[in-house]
């Protein structure tokens, strides 16, 4: 049987303000740590989004991102003649030869201009976009110079309705706001294929074709078929593998804010540890007691450790929620594969605060162990004698 | 009378405890050899730095002899591990400090609850245990209250609670009345003949008060950290005429 652990609680409870300095410490750690992992969290959420388990982009052999990727139209017709390809009502194949570039938007936040993903599509590729829809506005007419924005832009950049952005030859008029769900088409700036191709003068290479599968099993069957071609040229890959493939971009921010909140954890621990230290020494007298009566090395051993981690926990919990707030608030980050911004929102998941509590208890153990060996290895009259 | 009988519960042959300091030794207790029979109320006197507490630190097994045998309860001390020492404590013997050194955040019912725990007993069981022995003690209505809301004297009677609820066959009582007030001192010693008389528990109580130790049926002497022959007194001492 061990010491209860109301004795741990009262002793928390009985010095306030050490207890609550200590655990403000941790708490600021472990929010530094949750709010890195937020940030990551949502780009993979928004990335995860982005793909539909029956779809297939198809590259250029060697392309890494549809911005550095060719695909002819010669290639996109030969496409289309493969099998397990699904086909809508009207028996049209459900796949979209799309042309992909950047433009630089320009905001008061980024006066210098930041990319944005422009893609040209045709109605086809709307509707491959399942969770797509347009939220203001209407779709852009084909022939048209006209675009419609992701949300992330109207809310980060304040694009607005029949606002003219200029890119290519002319002036371009924001006719529609769509909204992508989680998806990365929040950040992208939809508009006419054949309009843009011609303006970029790309009409005859463009970037990717977007493929919907019959089933799950015709996807690979498709992929097989279309990379074993070696007239067409192209690398096939799940659409959802693509996306997967650009969470590579969160890497410096969580490596930077994991270096940070190691840092900070190392304080944490030792103003835990600092803490820890005086409670021995001030309860030296007790812990004799409690030998006295019969409790072991061990259990005095257990039970500063438990009010270490004790400790911690309140520091894991307040540092949850002071990260709370951050739940939903958009942001941004420049993605490595496409050179242009994607945007997403911080995703504070019972997952990362539950990373956030675990943090937290291992400061507390880093941080109790000494103080607890060291209650624990005090002979019984020398304890008793430093009261 | 206590009930003593010829059985002796606390057997120590030379028993010497000796301290050193690089070059320096300093023998708290000398060649100490006394035996204590199961029911009598001894009372250990003498100057400060007589080593009576010594002695009886050596008898709780808080410490261990450089020399000399102990038996306590047929046990050798001397030769039972830590942890086996710690639950022996538990089971047979119920120590008393001067400074009562109860914890300060836990209530008079959870400082007396506190050695059950290390036994088989349920919480309920616990829990009857621990009022029983406050009540014993005169404190059934403070179970609730921590040492803070307690005069010393009832911190005191808390701690003799938390001695006796294990049922142990020693009382061992280290100056239990030096922190105390005359009544409150008075309540203490009452309470201690008690459980010498009526429950056949054998105390061994430190002192240096002659009214404390005129409660107890068998009063000891040390000094210098000798063991004083029975019946000795220190020079400069007077000898304690018993009460009753």
């Amino acid at each position: 049987m061990q010491i209860p652990l109301s004795y741990n609680l009262r002793n928390l409870t009985a010095r306030k303000t050490t207890t609550a300095m200590t655990a403000l410490g941790i708490a600021l750690t472990v929010a530094v740590l949750l709010s890195v992992s937020a940030l990551v969290q949502g780009l993979r959420t928004s990335l995860a989004a982005s793909g539909n388990p029956l779809q297939v982009l198809v590259l250029r052999k060697g392309g890494t991102a549809e911005l550095n990727s060719v695909i002819t139209r010669t290639a996109y017709q030969d496409i289309l003649a493969r099998g397990g390809i699904a086909r809508d009502e009207a028996g049209q194949p459900k796949a979209s030869l799309e042309v992909v570039t950047v433009i630089v938007l320009e905001s008061a936040e980024n006066p210098g201009g930041i990319n944005i993903n422009l893609r040209g599509l045709t109605p086809m590729g709307f509707q491959l976009r399942d969770e797509v829809t347009l939220s203001a506005g209407r779709m852009f007419r084909p022939g048209y110079r006209e675009i419609v924005v992701g949300k992330s832009l109207v809310n980060r950049y304040g694009v607005h309705l029949g606002q003219k952005l200029r890119f290519g030859r002319g002036d371009w008029e924001v006719v529609g706001i769509m909204d992508g769900g989680r998806t990365s088409a929040n950040s992208e700036v939809f508009a006419d294929l054949n309009q843009l191709a011609a303006d970029q003068n790309r009409t005859t290479a463009l970037s990717s074709v977007l493929l919907r599968a019959e089933d799950e099993a015709s996807v690979n069957t498709l992929i097989n078929d279309l990379e074993t071609d070696r007239r067409l040229n192209v690398d096939a890959m799940p659409e959802r593998d693509y996306y997967a493939q650009q969470t590579s971009s969160a890497a410096p921010i969580q490596a930077l804010g994991t270096f940070v909140a190691l840092i900070m954890s190392v304080g944490s621990s030792f103003a835990a540890m600092n803490t820890m230290y005086a409670a021995v020494a001030r309860r030296s007298a007790e812990i004799g007691t409690l030998r006295v009566l019969g409790f072991s090395r061990r259990s005095i051993l257990v039970a500063f450790l438990i009010e270490s981690v004790l400790l911690s926990l309140i520091g894991g919990l307040l540092g949850c929620l002071l990260v709370l707030p951050l739940n939903g608030i958009e942001t941004g980050v420049g993605s490595f594969v496409t050179f242009s911004e994607l945007t997403f929102s911080f995703h504070i998941t019972p997952q990362v605060m539950l990373t956030g509590v675990l943090f937290a208890v291992f400061m507390g153990v880093l941080g109790g162990i000494l103080p607890a060996a060291s209650a624990a290895r005090k002979q019984i009259l020398t304890a008793l004698r430093s009261a | 009378m206590s009930p003593a009988t010829q059985e002796p519960v606390i057997r120590t042959r030379n028993l010497t405890k000796e301290y050193r300091r690089q070059e320096y030794h300093v023998y708290a207790l000398r060649e100490a050899s006394i035996d204590i029979r199961r029911g009598e109320f001894v009372a250990l006197m003498g100057p400060s730095g007589s080593g009576k507490s010594t002695l009886l630190h050596l008898i709780a097994a808080m410490d261990r002899p450089t020399d000399g045998e102990i038996l306590v309860l047929g046990h050798d001390l001397r030769s039972m591990s830590e942890s086996a020492v710690a639950r022996w404590r538990n089971a047979h013997i119920g120590f008393i400090f001067q400074s009562f050194n109860l914890i300060p955040v836990l209530t008079a019912l959870e400082n007396v609850e506190l050695p059950l725990k290390l036994t088989r007993l349920s919480r309920r069981e616990r829990l009857d245990h621990a009022k029983w022995a406050l009540e014993l003690v005169g404190l059934g209505d403070r179970l609730t209250h921590t040492p803070r809301q307690m005069s010393g004297g009832q911190e005191q009677r808390v701690a003799i609670a938390r001695a006796l609820v294990t049922d142990p066959d020693l009382i061992l009582a280290d100056e239990p009345t030096g922190n105390l007030d005359s009544n409150s001192a008075k309540e203490v010693l009452t309470l201690l003949t008690r459980l010498n008389k009526e429950f056949g528990k054998t105390v061994v109580m430190v002192t240096h008060d002659p009214h404390a130790a005129r409660t107890a049926g068998h009063v000891r002497y040390l000094e210098k950290g000798m063991l004083l022959p029975n019946g000795e007194v220190p020079e400069d001492w007077a000898p304690i005429h018993h009460v009753g």
